[in-house]
Formats: structure tokens, sequence, C-alpha cells
């Protein structure tokens, strides 16, 4: 935003100047104008239109977080049943915070997802980068099995396995605690290929000469690989994080006391069991949205720059 | 040229290849041999061949929740394979103030279920907006109980599940669309195209791969439904547990001290038979056009 606004309030000025340049074809201006050529460009009124249609599905796509939010503002002085609908609360409270947090201890809540996201992000980069470079960069016997192994697994729905998955984390012991919901999730096989795809792109050349350099393979890892396959692994430890901060069914079969509950399956045990006030119950919902919102806002450069690398790899 | 000791890539395959053989290949052998078991929780169980499918056969929520996820993907696919290229072909231009709009139309995916879900429960209450604002406008008189009937349920539940796709989608439409070439375009508006024409002419068979492999994708995940229905019925299925689908099935009838692992295990085979078809597709089509973030989906 900040970077648009300068070229915005310079335009008028350029405008005025403009009819002196008239014989200059313009092509700076992202729209079409008649004899600039340049069919890949929208007419004005194409880019109005354009515009227009952008936001509304904006609104379609924040209006209801929006109205959430709003809602999660308002006090018990506030409709929330009136019409025409609010969006900005007459009776403005955190009170509805407050309430939730006495109702579910959802500061503990928020710890174990952050715990369960931030494990599996970390995890799934670690192994999956050393695996996807054995599997990209080296050559082996029995490279076929193993890619064989991991692809197949590709043809698995978690939900299939899923009752036969909590017997085997029962028998380890790990029925009811963090460390179960984690467990399984440590390095998915969508993750080792995509960082195998990575790693093949790295020159066989450069490897080899920092091998023969007398680079052990964890300095390769760190000094060569790493640099070359950072991206994809943004992309990894984002979708792993998302995944782990949104899960609910896992972590629904695993936790059986509430004191353990990650932040999803505690939103449901507040909405199912006390009877809550639509204003808590957003309140609740806000305070598991807005983390992985801005931490996605933080780092959606990398996640949209890296699909973009991903896509064009293939 | 080899230059490292022969053990060195087993070391760094071998913790990834261990915890899917593990964590996905023991679990789907063990739901195999379990099929056929009547095991519980704390007793264990015996073999009993194909009893459980036999009694699947006889079993109402059984087919109940097979209509259910059948008919979920059905009303899922047409809307998330077509409703995302447009959104695509809306944001494809780079002009100026883009990006920030890709990245709020991607807000919905990040957000959990259950959270979406919730707002839908409020959205959609009797009394809450969707429902005062159709009463306003003079739609209706009275409201309607979205989440008091089956089909009601599974309706709000496609929508959620069609809100909050778009902006994934729309992703893979936006690589794919990366491909088809801007010259052909250009050519076409030059002799005079309609923009309805170009996007049938040259948008459509462009990203044609595209929209098999997200149609087949939208299968898998739209007959895995799960945490929508959970969300907007509370755990319950909807009113005589007619809305329940069938993983909800699977987890209800095998969570438990008391569950029937035997039975859900039979149940999550059926689940099985039913994707591997289009996972398959989705396998071939990733190996023939290999858009890498597209499998992501198949998690």
């Amino acid at each position: 935003m900040t970077a648009t606004a300068p070229a915005a309030e310079s335009r008028p000025q350029r405008e005025q100047t403009a009819p002196r340049r008239a014989p200059l074809r313009r092509t700076d201006r992202p729209w079409r104008t008649r004899g600039s050529g340049g069919f890949g460009k929208p007419t004005l009124a194409g880019l109005i239109v354009r515009y227009a249609l952008l936001v509304a599905v904006l609104l379609l796509a924040v209006g209801p977080f929006l109205w959430q939010m709003s809602t999660s503002f308002k006090g018990p002085m506030d409709d929330i049943y009136s019409f025409p609908p609010a969006l900005i609360p007459a009776d403005a409270t955190l009170g509805n915070y407050t309430k939730v947090a006495a109702t579910i201890p959802i500061l503990s809540y928020a710890w174990h997802s952050l715990l369960v996201a931030g494990t599996l992000a970390i995890a799934n980069v670690v192994l999956a980068t050393a695996a996807g470079y054995a599997l990209g960069a080296l050559r082996f016997r029995g490279k076929r099995i193993a890619m064989g192994i991991l692809l197949s697994t590709l043809l698995l729905p978690g939900e299939v396995t899923i009752m036969s998955q909590f017997l085997t984390i029962r028998t380890l012991g790990l029925a009811d605690t963090l460390a179960g919901v984690m467990l399984p999730g440590l390095v998915g096989a969508i993750n080792v290929l995509l960082m195998t795809a990575a790693c093949r792109s790295i020159p066989q050349e450069l490897l080899e000469a920092a091998t023969i350099d007398g680079a052990s393979t964890w300095q390769v890892l760190r000094h060569i690989v790493w640099p070359s396959v950072r991206g994809m692994a943004s992309v990894v430890a984002i979708f792993a994080f998302i995944g782990g901060w949104d899960d609910f069914l896992w972590p629904l079969i695993v936790l059986s006391d509430p004191a353990k509950y990650t932040l999803t399956v505690g939103m449901e045990y507040l909405n199912s069991n006390f009877g809550a006030d639509p204003r808590v119950v957003a309140a609740g919902t806000m305070i598991a949205l807005v983390p992985i919102i801005i931490f996605f806002a933080v780092f959606q450069k990398f996640f949209f720059r890296g699909v973009g690398e991903g896509a064009v790899k293939g | 040229m080899r230059t490292y000791t022969p053990y060195v890539p087993w070391l760094l395959v071998g913790p990834a290849l261990l915890w899917v053989i593990v964590f996905a290949l023991w679990p789907f052998l063990n739901t195999i041999i379990l099929s056929f078991t009547d095991t519980r929780p704390l007793t264990g169980g015996v073999f009993i061949g194909l009893d459980n499918y036999a009694a699947l056969l006889h079993d109402g929520r059984f087919w109940n929740a097979i209509v259910t996820s059948l008919v979920y993907a059905v009303a899922c696919v047409p809307l998330l394979t077509f409703l995302p290229l447009l959104l695509a072909l809306l944001v494809e231009k780079q002009i100026p103030g883009i990006s920030a709009f890709r990245t709020t139309f991607y807000f919905p995916v990040i957000a959990s279920v259950v959270v979406v879900g919730l707002i839908w429960t409020w959205l959609f209450d009797s009394r809450g907006v969707i429902n005062e604002s159709l009463e306003f406008i003079g739609l209706i008189d009275q409201p309607i109980p979205f989440l008091a009937s089956r089909w009601g349920i599974m309706a709000t539940a496609v929508l959620l599940t069609v809100w909050k796709g778009l902006g994934y989608y729309m992703v893979v439409y936006l690589a794919a669309l990366g491909n088809v070439g801007r010259e052909l375009h250009e050519a076409a508006a030059m002799d005079g195209a309609s923009a309805a024409r170009r996007f049938a002419s040259v948008t459509v068979p462009g990203v044609r791969g595209a929209m098999f492999l997200v149609s087949a994708l939208i299968t898998v995940s739209a007959i895995r439904v799960f945490t929508e229905l959970y969300v907007l019925t509370n755990g319950t299925g909807g009113p005589g547990g007619d809305a329940m689908s069938i993983v909800m099935l699977v987890q209800q009838v095998g969570g438990g001290l008391q569950g029937r692992l035997g039975y859900s295990s039979a149940i999550s085979v059926v689940l099985f038979l039913l994707t591997i078809g289009p996972l398959l597709l989705v396998a071939y089509l990733n190996r023939q056009g290999g858009d890498a973030p597209s499998g992501k989906a198949a998690r």
C-alpha cells in the first residue's frame, strides 16, 4: 500500500503535462488507450469494472470475518439480532474476551496450538529437506523403492487410516498427549516430494565440486543445498504450520482431557458445552483466527513466490 | 561420480521413510486387517471374515453417510471447478494493488474450518444476519431454519466449502494460466475475438489439464468431508444423524472406549475405495503436467 501511494499522488501532475507530449505514445498507463497498442492491457472501462469486481469479491471474502469480529466487540446493550445489522458496536467492550478466558483456558489452548504448529513446521522442513536432498541429488541403491513408498502414501487419505493410527499412538502410550497429536505429522510424504523436486534443480557439478573440496554432507546441505531450496522450504513450513494450527479431526480423536485441547477442539467444546452467547463464541473464534491471519500476512510473499517456483519446476 | 559414503543417503531418507511406514502404510494395512475382526479398544477381537462388510449392506446409517458424502462431492465439484478459474482470470493481470487482493482472497483458505463453521452457524442462525436480510428485503416471511434439516445443513456446508476453497484453487489456476501463451490471447484479441470467445477458445483449452486436476482434488476432499458437517451440527450429524458423512461415521462408530474398531475399519476401507479412483487420476495428471503445489490438498 505504501509503495503505490506516491505514484497515485504524482499522477494528476503528469496528467496536466501530458497534452504537451501528446505525440508520444504512453505505455506507462495500466490501461489501453486508442493507438497505444498493447492488447495485453485492458481498456480504462475494463479496468474500472475489474476493480469493482475485485472489491465485490473482497467484501465476500472478508465480510464474514469482519461480521464475527464486530460481534465479538458487542456489549450486552447491543442488540445483535437487530436489522439492519450494525457493524460498529454501539456498546463496544472487551468483556467477551475476558468471558471466554473465564469459561475455557483459552490461552493454554492457544499455546498448545502454537506448540503443535511450530513443531510440525520445523520438523517437516528439517526432515523433508534431508530426505529431499538424498532423493533429488544423490545416487544410491534402493532409491526407486524409497520413492515408490513415498508416492504410494499420496493415495492414502489420512481419514482412511485415522482410527488405526490412533491405536498406534495409544500403543506408544501417547493417547491424550500433545506429543501424540504432533508425532504422525512430523514429516509428510508430500513435503518430501516437494523438497525432492527443489533439490533436483541444484546443478550436480556444484555439489560434486563442493564434495571434492572436502565439504562434509552437513556443509553441503548447509551452504549449497539450503540456499537454493529455501523458497520451497518456506512453502513447506507455511503449509505445515497452518495445517497444524487448523487441524481438528486428529486432535479431537487423540485428546480427551479438556485441559489439553488445542484451539480448534477447544472452540467446538466452548460452542457445544456452554450454551454460549454468540458474542463470547465470536471472541473465541477471533483468538483462533487472528494469529494465523497475521502469520500468513507476514509470510505471504515467500508463500506465493514459492508456489510459483514449484509450479514452474514440475 | 560418487564421493559420499554409501550409507549417507539412507541416513538422510531414513527418518522420513520410517515415518511414512509407521504412520501411513502400517495403519493402512492394520485398517484392512481390523476390518475382518470384531476388535474393540480394550478387549481385542477375533477374525470374523466378511461379517462387518455384510453388516454394512444392511446399515441404514452407512448408506446415509455414503449418500451425504457423494451428494457433497456432486455439489462441490462444478462450483469449485469453475468459480476459482473465473477468480484467477480476475486477479491474473498485474494491475496496481493486485497482490493485496490475491493475499486477501486467500484468507478464507488459511482460517480453520472450525472457525469458519462457527461463523457460519451464527450467520445462518434462524435469527442470524442472512435470515434477517432475506426477511428485510421481503424474500421470505419466516426465517429459513438452515441448520435444522439434512439438506439445509448440507447446502450451508457446501456453501462454506466453496467459499473457503475459492482462494486455494485460484492459486492452482494462476499457476496453470501462467503457462497459457500470452501471444495466443493477444493474437485472438487482434483478430477481434470477444472476451467470452477468448475464454472459451483460448483459456479453457489451455487450462484443461488443471481443470481435470482441480475437479479430481475436489472430489476427494468432498468425499472426505468431516469438520464442516461436524461443526454445523455440533457433532450430532443433524436431526436423526441424517447429515453425517462417511468420516463422521468412522469417528463416531470407532471412537471412545466402546468403539467398534473392526466395523469402523470396514467403513474406512469403503472410504478408501471411493477415493482411490480420483487420487490415481491426480497422480497421473501431476506426472503429466507436474504442478507441485496442487498435490497439496491430497495431504
